[in-house]
């Protein structure tokens, strides 16, 4: 009797945390999106995107998840590639290379807010080539191009390595012998990439796109230190409802709406990238 | 003659190929590492170096960007308040999720899969979001705006990650063992404590560092649930708009330092634990 229950005794208290603070404040949320006062209601929602912040901060937020995560992907799976073939000081560049999985997203954002303000290290070299006489003020409304791109840089320069530790990972779970198999066969470094791993690599790709184009639409506190209020974004446009306009309701409902747009994403990734029954090693 | 012939450009091919690979792992580890030494540059010059311009790419070692950060208003207590939430979320995300980890690894169960499911559910989950209604919630229970409310918080986001390493470690470690040790006259508990928890308290420290380096970094539920007693993260972003640049950069430069060593002192574990994260 005593062993039967241990199992649910040890499990209870992550379960009763994860109903507490997990569940409980996703039922809150909800309710709160969808309530004004008195009864349920859409207003909240008519209200956040009838806003005509709502369309900027809504493709700003899906643009850049469409250049970041395609990038990191290509830049992972290359650098995971890399990884697997090299015999000496290995452990150091992975070292290297999964850096930046410890660092916030905001130190990355005043990261290459060093390398991007008006005094800062892209115009000095500029400058020290020749290439300009008084530095530029990139990161200005006249520069949304600009303001774009250093967003971009500062996410793919710190959530590639997420992606990376994941596909190493995953990569280390292939069995070498169908590499050697297919050596013996002659096939060439790029088919045993198209034909061996990218197929096996297919549960670890999965978990690796979930988590970071989640992350992708969580994109806060690197846009407000480069961006400030240059580029609005979905995440910190919540913020702004709860902090700067006091309306949490709205800020709610904004929250429902990433949430949305992040489970739409996660069954799209599962669907495509989907496992074939008895395909897994 | 001929094989000669046929030779050389087949390990011209291979050379620049090896030439091409070394160069492309430089240049990756230098894309890496430059913007930190750009930050370290910038923390160590002084205010005025700071935002000057030409900028020197060599650090000066002038302590006077850090001085005027640690002498900023608040700017100790923030940083009091980020080490306080941080530890308070490790130690609570292992003690509440190394015994599930540990029943996922040695128990079948009715409701395991149910359970699986819940854990690997809140990373589908924008999870800083739910820092809205738990502020409601916090301050109908006098939690709001506590160094504690927060870690509750930050556990919320790094007790799946214990979980599930814990359960990878855990799974690692034979059950011959434990069964061994019962037969010698050790008890559950005394199998647990003297076998078992020798051998995985390397792995368990891993994955506190990992919950430390989660709650250390997170900038949204911080600004959101903090206001007095701001964490280092959320005292940053708040101030962002009206802080001059040396506070920003001695403030990120503070922030990554620990990341650095964190990083460093669990990367043996970090492959291990995300590949059993994978399934």
């Amino acid at each position: 009797m005593h062993a039967r229950m241990l199992p649910y005794l040890l499990i209870l208290p992550v379960t009763l945390f994860l109903c507490v603070f997990f569940l409980y404040p996703f039922v809150l949320v909800s309710q709160q999106a969808f309530t004004t006062g008195g009864g349920f209601t859409l207003d909240n929602f008519r209200e956040v995107i009838g806003y005509w912040k709502f369309p900027i901060s809504l493709s700003n937020t899906l643009l850049l998840a469409a250049i970041v995560v395609p990038v990191q992907l290509a830049l992972s799976l290359l650098m995971a590639t890399m990884v697997s073939r090299m015999e000496k000081g290995r452990d150091l560049i992975l070292y290297i290379w999964t850096i930046p999985l410890g660092i916030s997203d905001l130190a990355a954002g005043i990261i290459w807010l060093a390398i991007f303000e008006q005094s800062g290290f892209l115009n000095s070299m500029l400058y020290g080539v020749g290439a300009i006489e008084t530095p530029i003020n990139f990161l200005s409304y006249q520069n949304p191009a600009i303001v774009f791109l250093a967003i971009a840089l500062a996410e793919i320069w710190r959530a590639t390595a997420i992606m990376l530790v994941i596909l190493v990972a995953g990569i280390g779970l292939i069995p070498k012998e169908y590499y050697e198999a297919a050596e013996v066969f002659g096939a060439s470094p790029w088919q045993r990439f198209r034909r061996i791993t990218l197929p096996l690599l297919r549960p670890s790709l999965q978990t690796a796109l979930i988590l970071r184009v989640i992350l992708a639409f969580e994109v806060f506190a690197v846009v407000a230190a480069l961006g400030g209020t240059l580029f609005p974004v979905l995440m910190g446009e919540t913020y702004a409802y709860q902090f700067d306009l006091l309306n949490s309701g709205a800020a709610a409902a904004m929250a429902l709406i990433i949430l949305a747009l992040s489970i739409a994403s996660t069954l799209v990734i599962l669907r495509v990238l989907r496992i074939p029954k008895g395909a897994r090693i | 003659m001929s094989a000669v012939v046929a030779d050389t450009p087949r390990t011209d091919a291979v050379r620049s190929g090896r030439v091409l690979y070394v160069a492309s792992v430089v240049l990756l580890c230098a894309w890496v590492i430059v913007p930190l030494y750009f930050l370290l540059v910038n923390t160590l010059s002084s205010p005025e170096a700071v935002t000057s311009f030409p900028k020197s790419f060599i650090p000066a070692f002038n302590l006077g960007s850090l001085e005027f950060f640690m002498n900023f208003q608040g700017m100790l207590a923030a940083l009091k308040n980020s080490v306080l939430v941080a530890t308070l979320t490790m130690i609570l995300s292992i003690l509440i999720g190394a015994p599930a980890g540990y029943a996922l690894s040695r128990f079948d169960f009715a409701g395991k899969e149910l359970f699986r499911l819940l854990v690997l559910l809140t990373r589908a989950f924008p999870l800083p979001l739910l820092a809205l209604p738990i502020a409601v919630m916090f301050i109908n229970v006098g939690l709001d705006d506590t160094v504690f409310g927060l870690a509750l918080v930050h556990t919320t986001l790094a007790v799946p990650f214990a979980v599930l390493i814990t359960f990878s470690l855990f799974s690692g470690i034979p059950t011959e063992l434990e069964e061994a040790a019962w037969t010698l006259g050790c008890t559950r508990l005394t199998a647990f404590t003297k076998v078992v928890l020798p051998l995985i308290l390397p792995g368990i420290t891993a994955s506190a560092i990992f919950a430390f380096v989660i709650s250390w970094n997170e900038v949204f539920a911080a600004a959101v649930l903090t206001i007095e007693n701001r964490t280092l993260t959320a005292f940053l972003l708040q101030s962002l708009a009206e802080s001059p640049l040396y506070l920003k950069f001695a403030g990120g430069f503070i922030l990554v330092v620990p990341a650095l060593i964190f990083i460093f002192a669990v990367r043996k574990y970090l492959f291990a634990m995300w590949g059993i994260a994978n399934r």
